[in-house]
């Protein structure tokens, strides 16, 4: 099943859409250029797992002599969070950062003619 | 409708500027149909409101005139008390947790004070029943060095609530906050306010510094078994604790807080003989989660065995009496492995004494589904850790009446 999101040129960098699929909610995410979809349902409580804040991964700065020199944000390693509760997930894989077993269900995104679909 | 405009009329936008409790808790509705709750009575132990929105119409409760004047006027510059102080903390997770900060955005509208419109709004979104009401910051009043605040502001909450609020919605109902500090005055408040519509019973903030089993509060403890209403100790931290002090992030000092006071007071509670002595007063602990539970009956049961002496009082083991105390649900732990979580729950004999709770809408609330979707307990099991156990230690009408809103 082809589901459309959106035209692409209404589609700008750091927006997302949440599409109504036959299998539940799907979250699509533009993100530095490239289309990312995962399932909007947490797997913790199954809350609005797309519906949150876009956050970087937070490290902590460990210096050579092994001492901690505050905390940063890595901007490589982009986080969506789920609302209800914080659960993290990287934008790329949908892998649950607090239990990297755990992954959301993915889905593929296409362009057609200048729009953009989730397959389901 | 054309095919474009029927296509994109099935996808939406995310939205940071408006707010609904029922809007942001579909999701949690969708569980409540797929699981039928409506056919069964749910009643959530623990929730919460932010008393602090409603502190201009509160201190206007306050009995003395020149701590009342104080209050009104440090409210009057910005809607913050600081006669109240605050917490050290970051519940919301740096804003992870939007509704923290969304929910000024909700819209109330008619004479119903907003209060019971947005607490009635979540309660029907998850499947809710009857909900008992906490403050937020008056959580951490325990701490506050001055005794005659936490009376006054303990006197005039409690007071507005019943006015306001369980007045008016019998599905609100609550526990009243005791001001612990002034043995006196905790005894004055369950007289004046334990016959009062909605009040189920009456509660102590855990962070605090006084014993319970100091002997100034044994009429108080007394009265309460006379009226047939539980005594309560609902969970928070103190950050400014000497032993808290060392953990430098708040899960720290959130895993260890909600459980240390609590221990702290059960333990004083169990070896001074307490149970004992007030056989029929009904105990609960609140908001520690129940792996803290499991461990103490153990630790203390083992020492009793070898320091009978230290206790005298007790004829039991020190288990068999928390066994008989009511445990809320919230944060529940869910080990990966359930049969660790099954033993739990066969500890604290939760068939009968485990009564659910939400704590929403706090940072780490839970649903019923916590309790509906565990593997090993049948649906009557289900039932009562859900609300009938809370209907009988409340003495509710057991029949469901929340209105699940109906899925779009």
């Amino acid at each position: 099943m082809v589901v459309f999101v959106a035209k692409k040129s209404e589609f700008q960098n750091g927006d997302r859409r949440i599409v109504k699929s036959a299998r539940g909610e799907i979250g699509v995410f533009h993100h530095e250029g490239a289309f990312y979809a995962y399932a909007n349902t947490c797997l913790h409580s199954g809350g609005p797992a797309c519906e949150g804040l876009l956050m970087p991964k937070v490290v902590d700065i460990i210096a050579q002599d092994l001492t901690y020199q505050g905390q940063d944000f890595d901007e490589n390693e982009m986080h969506f969070v789920c609302p209800w509760h914080g659960w993290e997930y990287d934008i790329k894989t949908g892998q649950s950062i607090g239990d990297r077993r755990q992954y959301l269900r993915k889905y593929e995104v296409v362009e057609r003619d200048g729009d953009v679909f989730v397959i389901d | 409708m054309n095919d474009y405009a029927k296509a994109k009329s099935n996808v939406r936008e995310v939205r940071f500027d408006e707010f609904s409790s029922s809007g942001s808790l579909i999701k949690a509705t969708e569980q409540a149909h797929k699981r039928n709750y409506k056919d069964f009575l749910i009643v959530d132990v623990d929730s919460h409101h932010y008393e602090s929105e409603s502190y201009n119409e509160i201190f206007k409760y306050i009995e003395n005139p020149v701590i009342r004047r104080q209050a009104l006027e440090s409210a009057s510059r910005g809607g913050r008390s600081s006669m109240l102080g605050g917490s050290v903390g970051y519940q919301d997770i740096g804003g992870r947790i939007t509704r923290h900060w969304l929910r000024k955005h909700e819209k109330t509208e008619g004479p119903q004070h907003r209060d019971i419109t947005t607490t009635l709004r979540w309660m029907d979104a998850m499947g809710v029943d009857y909900a008992c009401l906490f403050p937020t910051p008056m959580l951490f009043l325990g701490t506050h060095p001055q005794v005659e605040i936490e009376v006054a502001m303990a006197r005039a909450y409690n007071s507005w609530l019943c006015e306001t609020i369980l007045e008016h919605e019998p599905r609100i109902i609550s526990m009243l906050y005791l001001p612990f500090n002034d043995p006196e005055a905790t005894y004055q408040i369950v007289k004046d306010f334990g016959h009062r519509k909605g009040v189920k019973g009456f509660m102590v903030t855990a962070p605090r510094y006084k014993p319970v089993h100091d002997n100034a509060y044994m009429k108080t403890y007394r009265l309460l078994e006379e009226m047939g209403l539980p005594i309560s100790f609902h969970a928070a931290y103190n950050w400014n604790d000497q032993s808290l002090q060392l953990t430098n992030r708040f899960i720290g000092v959130h895993a260890l807080g909600f459980m240390w006071f609590n221990m702290v007071h059960m333990t004083n509670w169990v070896v001074n003989g307490l149970p004992e002595r007030f056989p029929k007063l009904k105990v609960m602990w609140i908001e520690s989660g129940l792996t803290w539970a499991y461990s103490l009956m153990q630790r203390l049961d083992h020492s009793y065995k070898m320091r009978t002496s230290d206790c005298p009082s007790l004829k039991r083991k020190p288990s068999e009496y928390m066994r008989e105390m009511y445990f809320s649900t919230q944060p529940m732990e869910l080990p990966d492995d359930p049969t660790i979580l099954e033993a739990t729950f066969k500890m604290i004999n939760a068939e009968t004494q485990l009564v659910w709770s939400s704590d929403y809408p706090h940072w780490d609330f839970d649903l019923p589904g916590v309790i509906y979707d565990l593997p090993f307990l049948n649906e009557q099991s289900k039932r009562n850790i859900l609300g009938a156990n809370a209907a009988k230690l409340f003495n509710l009408d057991p029949q469901p009446v929340k209105k699940i809103p109906p899925l779009a």
